[in-house]
């Protein structure tokens, strides 16, 4: 078997990004904490309801790893995809709004939190069935391949989903029509409350993967450059071989898995050993010992996430409601109109 | 002029129409390619078409039936073929949690514009894990449209407009009709089936039998020995089992007062059940006598053929249940 499933580590030494982009790819991570944050808050206010999961903790993952790939490519993601819906473009005020269950949310409040969709940005979901989003993802480039585009299909999922048939239908089916997937196994290391050990038998998730006859690549998911620099690897790798690529990105999430979770299944410790890797507080810090960050920009662009976030706040209290008279819309497609 | 053709021809040349007329309609299953077609309803076409556009998937109902899904999503206009509805199980996950719930999930951004074929049904001795009839189950799915092809014409001219459609449809077909033969015009423009509702099969006035797929041609049989007893029924082909056609329903039952309804699916929480509830809903004050209904016994199916007999609707069981109707 051709275990190829360690990714070069990255560069040692200094970022190798220009300013600019660090900065950039730093501000994207702290808007998703500033938005994640507020929505926790706006939960025990009563303000969104349902399943709330937050991204507090795998920031550096979506970041690093969207920003790797063309706005021509399509995003598959999980009910956990805040973050991928906002750094894949679309506006925090239409995802609190979402949240919100408004009319102007981009689902018209019929989603929610776990069912972010944006056809402008190529993002097909926010997925609630753990595995869900897979097949659709090798479906995805399946439709690209035979209309011969050169969009590749990027479809994040937890650890958990690789307990499902669906993970292994997909990566077989995947290499088997040698589809161009990039597999973004975001793994945090708890399926919801049951940690990995306790179910897998084998817990190297690239050794699985890579078992279905496809480059597996492993990356610190918690430092942006090494989830950033393995993601631009395996895109070219997914470009140039039209066949799909495995990544594994180990991470973790802060909180709870959802706002009903009281955190019976792993240690305090554990979670605050995890949080000194924390992916804001240590890329920045690399950022202002390099000089590529002063506290001053800190400060300026953390506060641009918080009025981002107020914005987004406003304008999910100044939304509307679907009108009730409209519940069965969009069942099915209006004549006339094409798919 | 007209043709005679089975039912897996008819079929077949649907099929064969789509794929010629359409680069974006492209066939995958279980078997399609090199094998046919486990009902030999591809033959040929590989050699024809290539492997890009009639693709033998592995054994993996779940995997293709969502890739199907997502093939659909990015432009193509996939035919799936679910070897039967027994295996459609496993790929039920993909079938209602996101074809079905995907146009309306998303708020109206996103359609998917799939055809998924199946066969259903009992009757060949195939035993508990080959017989079902869930066709019902899903017709219960908001967000999909139901089919079921019950004549020849219906075989060659429901995959057109179900292709048309921008939203998932089901086929299903029932596994006792392949061989069945019948008449088709020659002229395409006459093979366009309308898949929005039912047809009356055969006029009658003293009782309207409701049915679909497999049981149509035992409700004809039945219709044909009651009349010989002097009783006229009328047979309702529902062929579109979501949305159902309540006003074909209602029309039938008015006029002739009386009503039996025929599934091979189980009686519990049947297709049938739903029908005799849209009976009671909108035609109760003009029936002369209860609505009865035919079924599958409440067993799985079983494999020797006597029993597999029993447990499945006959015409000797309709014609006992109209007859029940006016004793």
């Amino acid at each position: 078997m051709n275990i190829d499933h360690h990714a070069p580590p990255p560069p040692a030494g200094p970022v190798p990004w220009q300013s600019d982009f660090a900065v950039g790819l730093l501000a994207d991570m702290v808007r998703i904490r500033r938005m994640e944050e507020k929505s926790a808050e706006l939960y025990g206010a009563g303000k969104i309801r349902g399943f709330l999961h937050l991204y507090i903790g795998e920031e550096a993952v979506a970041v690093g790893a969207l920003h790797a790939l063309s706005v021509e490519d399509n995003i598959v993601a999980t009910y956990r995809e805040h973050a991928h819906a906002l750094v894949r473009g679309m506006a925090m005020s239409t995802i609190m709004a979402e949240m919100y269950g408004r009319r102007e949310g981009c689902a018209h409040g019929r989603g929610g939190s776990m069912h972010l969709f944006d056809k402008a940005t190529r993002l097909f979901g926010g997925n609630a069935i753990v595995g869900g989003g897979l097949p659709l993802a090798v479906g995805l480039a399946l439709a690209a391949k035979m209309q011969n585009e050169n969009r590749i299909a990027a479809c994040f999922f937890g650890d958990g989903a690789v307990a499902e048939g669906a993970f292994h239908e997909s990566l077989n089916l995947a290499a088997l029509w040698k589809l161009p997937v990039l597999f973004c196994c975001e793994n945090n290391l708890y399926g919801m409350g049951t940690a990995l050990e306790r179910s897998e038998s084998q817990t190297d998730l690239c050794v699985k993967a890579a078992s279905y006859n496809m480059p597996a690549l492993r990356a610190d998911g918690m430092d942006i450059v090494a989830v950033h620099e393995t993601t631009k690897q395996a895109v070219q790798r997914v470009r140039e071989s039209r066949g799909p690529v495995f990544v594994e990105y180990q991470t973790y999430r802060f909180r709870a898995h959802s706002m009903f979770d009281a955190e019976l299944y792993r240690p305090k410790a554990e979670v605050e050993e995890w949080k000194t890797r924390g992916p804001i507080h240590t890329f920045s810090a690399r950022l202002k010992a390099e000089g590529k960050l002063t506290e001053e920009q800190f400060l300026a662009l953390d506060a641009a996430a918080n009025a981002e976030v107020a914005d987004a706040v406003a304008f999910a209290e100044a939304g509307t409601w679907e009108p009730v008279e409209d519940l069965l819309k969009d069942v099915h497609t209006p004549e006339g109109v094409a798919p | 002029m007209s043709r005679t053709l089975s039912y897996r021809e008819a079929m077949r040349e649907a099929m064969h129409e789509a794929l010629a007329n359409d680069p974006r309609v492209f066939l995958m299953g279980e078997d399609v390619g090199r094998y046919g077609g486990t009902y030999a309803f591809s033959k040929g076409f590989l050699d024809e078409f290539g492997p890009e556009r009639i693709r033998d998937t592995p054994l993996s109902e779940l995997g293709f039936v969502g890739a199907a899904i997502g093939a659909a999503l990015g432009g193509m206009r996939p035919i799936v073929e679910v070897m039967t509805v027994n295996f459609s199980l496993l790929a039920l996950d993909q079938i209602v949690n996101t074809a079905a719930l995907y146009r309306h999930m998303s708020g109206g951004q996103f359609s998917v514009p799939l055809v998924v074929r199946m066969t259903t049904g009992a009757g060949r001795q195939l035993a508990a894990q080959h017989s079902h009839s869930l066709e019902g189950w899903y017709a219960h799915i908001p967000g999909i449209k139901v089919l079921a092809p019950a004549t020849i014409e219906d075989a060659r001219g429901m995959l057109a407009p179900a292709l048309a459609d921008p939203d998932p449809v089901v086929i299903f077909e029932h596994a006792g009709l392949f061989n069945m033969e019948g008449d088709l015009p020659d002229t395409r423009d006459d093979l366009m089936v309308d898949i929005r509702s039912a047809k009356v099969r055969r006029i009658g006035t003293d009782v309207a039998i409701i049915t679909h797929g497999g049981s149509l041609s035992k409700a004809l049989a039945a219709a044909g020995q009651l009349a010989a007893e002097g009783i006229s029924a009328e047979v309702v082909d529902l062929r579109v089992l979501r949305p159902l056609d309540t006003a074909a329903i209602v029309a039938a039952v008015a006029k002739c007062r009386r009503a039996v309804v025929v599934d091979e699916g189980w009686k519990s929480g049947s297709l049938a059940a739903e029908v005799m509830a849209r009976i009671m809903e909108n035609v109760f004050y003009e029936l002369d006598a209860p609505v009865a209904r035919v079924c599958s016994e409440e067993v799985p199916i079983p494999y020797a053929k006597h029993l597999e007999d029993a447990a499945l609707p006959q015409p000797e069981k309709i014609v006992a249940a109209v007859k029940g109707l006016f004793a």
